[in-house]
């Protein structure tokens, strides 16, 4: 199982040094022809960013304490292959030096807490940055939405591949209604910081975010006391906005997936919440994954038993749903930033403020 | 920079297990954590083989036991879980000390935290007796991708200036009379980590011009290219073999 989960996060991995590459050329300068060797400082320091930031305490009540887990937030501002790359790096360093979560977790963890919270969080958030108004508050508020349901997601992962590599009878319902419920609440904390952190980028570097690029802002002039338009030097055609239809079905199909599982492991308990709200309290979110995550991951992944020749077969198809599903969002995701780059590099007088 | 680059792990020596190229102990440490976690939790008796094998390597590497246990409360976070386990597993049930507990989830319970500690234990050591750019050496020469590699060392050198960064923003806010002190002090905090993002960005675009202007094309010159001799690799590699016969006479038994 930890090697079925090692293969995926390795795949990953691999696929997005070749989107980071990309992403980071082009991010700074459009159009201007970055060499792959911006990849690398950029990144680690990306990563030492997210390193840092998952120490910043954010208080909920007394005593307690919660921290950023950054999946979302990565995605949202540097773009998803980027983000999987930052955040599984950080991962693979806290396994090696800091023996965080065990270095046979580090696939499940790769999978569960890079992939999944960026892959989800990006597809809603270019999902939800469609169908909202173009503004700054609605990017706001489309990370609020993407980091809500990334924590949860990765949870619902995490679950299916302890139904596939468990042993122990404590039942699948049981699990996934303890890990949803805690994980919604950890969710809200860490859209709340997510939102906010977004929007305090935007407001100073818009053109930092990677998720806000298509937000331009009219030029304004002040001309006799008077706001007027600036001419524009070059119309920027937002060229992906007409045909937003790839990410439209992807980001769709995978909400739907996730509703599906969701409500599905939902309904199996359906007072699961309140419960595991009054057994594990808010405090659990000062541990978060350290607590609720990674021994499990250790558990499920740690025992071989004839438990998993049944379930095998079952986990081959999920992880191959898994797999289509990641592939699919990946490959409308690059789609479609490459019309914008190409938008981009047409219009290199860009009007962003 | 020089001082900053030995993490709070490392502790340094001399000792024959310092000594060993990195990426032999590297294989090793993997090899270990594989076979102890694939070794039946009812052989109880081989955990302890584990452990004493693990303190002969700690021995052989002259790390103090009570540096190895102190560091080793860094699980305690981790196994809280398993502690659940007894509490919520089904099936058969004992009763223990007046509370209810199930058989199977006992047996889960001393399966995470056994192989758990041995795993955390093994890690210990080896960051203990490595230091961190020849760790990422070494998971280089295990053929990780190099550019993943670069940028995991580049995060290891800009951790701390990063961390740093952060703790004069802190001492900033709190010179200034604020305390965060409920979810009503967010919007301030998620501030600082906006504006450190922007920062980290802003610092990594100048080292990468920092880089190019010095000859930097994507590729970093490796200097000290270590190549580990046939009786290195056994020399690493006996405590994996060691496991993996407790391992096999853990199956037979």
């Amino acid at each position: 199982m930890s090697a079925a989960a090692g293969v995926l996060a390795a795949g990953a991995i691999a696929v997005s040094l070749r989107g980071a590459r990309r992403e980071l050329d082009t991010a700074a300068r459009p159009g201007a022809g970055g060499g792959a060797e911006r990849t690398a400082p950029l990144a680690g320091l990306v990563a030492a960013f997210i390193f840092a930031v998952q120490m910043l305490n954010f208080p909920v009540a007394a005593g307690t304490s919660g921290h950023l887990l950054g999946g979302a937030l990565a995605a949202i501002l540097v773009g998803p292959y980027t983000g999987v790359l930052c955040v599984s790096v950080v991962l693979l360093l806290q396994a090696v030096l800091f023996a965080d979560g065990g270095l046979t977790a580090l696939g499940v963890n790769i999978t569960t807490m890079a992939l999944t919270t960026t892959v989800v969080a990006y597809a809603l958030f270019r999902v939800l940055v469609k169908l909202l108004p173009n503004s700054r508050r609605s990017v706001t508020a489309a990370s609020f939405v993407a980091a809500l349901v990334s924590v949860p997601a990765s949870a619902v992962v995490f679950t299916l591949l302890y139904a596939v590599g468990g042993t122990t009878d404590v039942s699948i319902g049981k699990v996934a209604t303890a890990m949803v419920g805690v994980h919604v609440l950890i969710g809200l904390g860490e859209a709340a910081i997510t939102a906010l952190t977004v929007g305090a980028v935007i407001a100073v570097r818009p053109d930092l975010v990677h998720g806000a690029r298509g937000l331009r802002q009219q030029l304004k002039l002040r001309v006799n006391g008077e706001l007027v338009d600036a001419p524009e030097a070059a119309e920027p055609v937002p060229a992906a906005a007409r045909s937003p239809r790839t990410v439209w079905i992807a980001g769709l199909v995978t909400s739907l997936l996730l509703a599906g599982f969701v409500s599905f492991y939902a309904s199996a308990n359906p007072d699961g919440l309140e419960k595991v709200a009054a057994d594990h309290g808010i405090d659990k979110q000062a541990e978060e994954h350290a607590a609720a995550d990674s021994p499990l991951a250790d558990y499920g992944v740690k025992d071989v038993d004839d438990a998993r020749l049944s379930g095998g077969l079952a986990g081959v198809i999920g992880v191959g749903v898994t797999v289509v599903a990641g592939t699919g969002v990946f490959w409308a995701v690059r789609r479609r930033r490459t019309t914008d780059e190409e938008a981009e590099a047409t219009s290199p007088a860009d009007t962003s403020v | 920079m020089g001082a900053g680059h030995s993490h709070r792990l490392y502790r340094h020596g001399h000792s024959p297990v310092h000594a060993l190229p990195p990426h032999t102990k590297l294989a090793a440490v993997l090899a270990f954590v594989i076979v102890v976690v694939s070794t039946p939790r009812e052989a109880m008796w081989a955990f302890a083989a584990y452990a004493v094998l693990l303190g002969a390597v700690a021995y052989a590497a002259r790390v103090p036991a009570g540096f190895l246990l102190k560091r080793l409360l860094i699980e305690v976070p981790f196994v809280a879980f398993a502690v659940l386990l007894p509490f919520v597993a089904e099936g058969e049930r004992v009763d223990a000390l007046g509370l209810s507990l199930s058989v199977n989830g006992l047996w889960g319970a001393w399966n995470v935290l056994a192989k758990g500690t041995l795993g955390v234990a093994a890690s210990v050591l080896l960051a203990a007796t490595t230091e961190l750019r020849e760790l990422l050496h070494g998971l280089q020469r295990l053929r990780l991708p190099p550019l993943l590699v670069q940028i995991a060392s580049f995060m290891v050198r800009y951790g701390d200036v990063i961390t740093d960064e952060m703790r004069r923003m802190r001492i900033a806010r709190e010179s200034r009379g604020f305390e965060a002190r409920g979810i009503r002090h967010w919007g301030v905090l998620a501030k600082s980590a906006g504006a450190l993002f922007i920062r980290s960005y802003e610092r990594g675009e100048r080292v990468h011009l920092a880089m190019v202007s010095r000859g930097y094309t994507g590729v970093m010159p490796v200097i000290d290219e270590v190549a580990a001799s046939r009786a290195q690799w056994s020399y690493a590699l006996a405590l994996p073999c060691a496991a993996l016969v407790v391992c096999l006479l853990g199956w037979t038994l």
